[in-house]
């Protein structure tokens, strides 16, 4: 059974597809070690099936066979294909993806219970490669938090340090990954959520391009910045999943995928290669122990062939500000759909509309979620949207510009993925501006729309903790995926931390 | 700087209802976050094309074939009133009998 699970994505499906291993032995065992879950995770799991065959009303009403993706909410219940490239892989999905018959909550109070009527596009793509869904993952409320600490169905364990935060918003898929629970996870990222967990836990996240993959059926916190990406234990992985996860959506326009597709890296050296480390870097506030893996990895990255240029990044300081009202403002208009009228929560009463409408979101919603609402309709309301919307969008070209400068020079741009280590529950939930400082290093490449992967560069000390993981992160132009995935790949092997 | 006023504005605008230690509490926290924020407001960007989307998006068309819509009972299987074929809700006025 262990060494079932040593396995990576693409040796499982190398040896399930050659007849090897079984894929239904294979799955069973995933299952198994999902059902471990101790560091809370999962919000759903898959039991027994094999097929999923959800009873999604309960009624045995069922939405009607569609056809294909060419209709608004595809097809039936997410089966499994026979054969794949992920024929028999069984993947956990961040609760933000909608699954048909299968709980959907966004790890909010306001959508519990519900059950969606369609599958997200990035889901049918899974399962049509042979994926199976392993389970629902924990994350913070509508994907907003850094700590995993904002879900209102409790916080996600780092399985490093169970007294610390896995990171956020997508802890639960972090964590699922890291503390073996599932062989690879499906994550959102819209300012770091994909990125900044996979650092503090240890593993590969990567957030592709914006537009690289459909957004449809994933819940909208901001939409100008949300893409979904994959959590892997390796490079390699992460490339076989985007794969099959890229492409243009009838049902998402503002989908375009990634020409040409994406092959298994093979690169083993980085000859040729730019490097940029951003000057900024220098008096960014940064744990020593994470500035002394960034700067053992540069080492190591010239080892590889690979050339170090300085660059300048000079506005992206003030991507913390530009995000946390972009996002907020997309946000505030995003949920205004979260009612109680269609679904999910209602606290009515005999009163007008107006007071179940408030009654119900304020029950709904957790603090965060209430405090960027708030934000972002104070950041949108008359007289402020020129000074702070309207500036937010300016920095925001401002920032793409720094990195299309910086690329006319460089291959990639080089940072620590987040500017700490896994910090200790609680420590930071009182305050909501350190909480948005993790977002740092991850912010600037969400508002430029471009692809970056974090990979385990090495591990550092914390008071308290001998050894946690810090995350090295490689951003790249837009749909530079490949080259992306290469260098990473060739540079993982070197570190030798991945799978650690 | 933000004040319990403004902050009661927003909730109103934001359809919340804060109570009374919510309302001292988000007044501090969006002062504080405002605070650091503000920082962008003095940067000189004059001129500046704003962005609000990254990807250079043409207008989207599909083929006019019709589309068999997702039927009444599913639309409906969450809602938490549904009331023959819609959705039930509280009256929009006031004084409504």
């Amino acid at each position: 059974m262990a060494d079932l699970l040593d396995l990576t994505v693409a040796e499982a499906a190398a040896k399930i597809a050659a007849g090897e291993i079984s894929a239904d032995e294979y799955g069973s065992a995933w299952r198994a070690a999902a059902a471990t879950d101790d560091l809370n995770a999962y919000l759903w799991r898959a039991e027994h099936s094999e097929s999923l065959e959800p009873d999604w009303n309960g009624d045995g009403e069922s939405a009607p066979a569609g056809e294909g993706d060419a209709t608004p909410y595809g097809s039936n219940a997410p089966a499994p294909a026979e054969s794949g490239p992920l024929a028999g892989v069984p993947i956990a999905i961040k609760d933000i993806f909608t699954t048909q018959g299968i709980p959907t909550t966004a790890g909010s109070r306001i959508l519990e219970g519900y059950r969606p009527p369609y599958t997200a596009t990035a889901v049918r793509k899974l399962t049509a490669a042979g994926a199976h869904v392993l389970g629902k993952t924990n994350m913070d409320e509508f994907a907003m938090g850094s700590s995993n600490e904002n879900s209102a169905y409790g916080p996600v364990l780092n399985p490093w340090d169970r007294g610390r935060v896995p990171g956020g918003s997508s802890g639960g898929s972090a964590a699922a990954v890291a503390g073996g629970l599932a062989p690879a996870a499906l994550g959102t990222d819209t300012g770091g959520s994909i990125r900044q967990p996979a650092a503090l836990c240890g593993i590969v996240g990567l957030k592709p391009t914006y537009g690289a993959i459909s957004r449809f059926g994933m819940i909208a916190f901001a939409s100008s910045l949300d893409q979904c990406g994959p959590f892997t234990r390796d490079v390699t992985d992460a490339a076989l999943l985007l794969g099959v996860l890229q492409g243009k959506d009838p049902l998402d326009s503002t989908s375009v995928g990634i020409e040409g597709g994406i092959e298994l890296p093979s690169r083993e050296d980085l000859s040729g290669l730019k490097f940029g480390v951003p000057r900024e870097l220098g008096e960014s506030t940064l744990d020593a122990g994470v500035r002394t893996v960034f700067e053992a990895t540069v080492a190591k990255i010239e080892e590889l062939g690979g050339q170090i240029v300085e660059i300048g990044l000079p506005h992206a300081e003030h991507g913390i500000s530009a995000y946390y009202v972009i996002a907020p403002a997309e946000a505030s208009s995003n949920l205004a759909r979260f009612d109680g009228v269609r679904y999910g929560l209602r606290e009515a009463g005999d009163e007008d509309l107006i007071e179940m409408y408030e009654r119900t979101r304020s029950e709904g919603f957790g603090a965060e979620v209430k405090r960027r609402i708030m934000l972002g309709t104070y950041a949108l309301s008359s007289g402020y949207y020129d000074a702070y919307y309207g500036q937010a969008q300016k920095v925001r070209t401002r920032i793409a510009q720094d990195f299309d400068t910086a690329f006319a020079d460089v291959d990639f741009v080089i940072t620590p993925t987040s500017p700490s280590v896994a910090f200790e529950l609680g420590a930071k939930t009182d305050d909501p501006l350190a909480m948005y400082m993790n977002d740092f290093f991850t912010v600037p490449m969400s508002l430029a729309g471009i692809p970056a992967i974090s990979i385990p560069g090495g591990f550092a000390a914390a008071e308290g903790a001998s050894k946690l993981p810090v995350g090295f992160q490689i951003a790249a132009p837009a749909f530079g995926e490949q080259k992306l995935l290469e260098a990473a790949h060739a540079l993982e092997n070197v570190l030798g931390v991945s799978r650690a | 700087m933000i004040d319990r006023e403004q902050v009661l504005h927003v909730a109103r605008l934001s359809r919340l209802r804060l109570d009374d230690a919510e309302v001292e509490t988000m007044a501090g926290e969006l002062s504080g976050i405002l605070g650091h924020v503000d920082r962008i407001r003095s940067l000189d960007l004059e001129g500046v094309e704003p962005t609000s989307h990254v990807v250079q998006l043409e207008n989207v068309l599909r083929a006019d074939t019709p589309w068999e819509s997702m039927p009444p009972q599913v639309a409906l299987a969450n809602a938490p009133e549904p009331f023959d074929g819609a959705f039930r809700v509280p009256s929009p006025q006031h004084d409504a009998d």
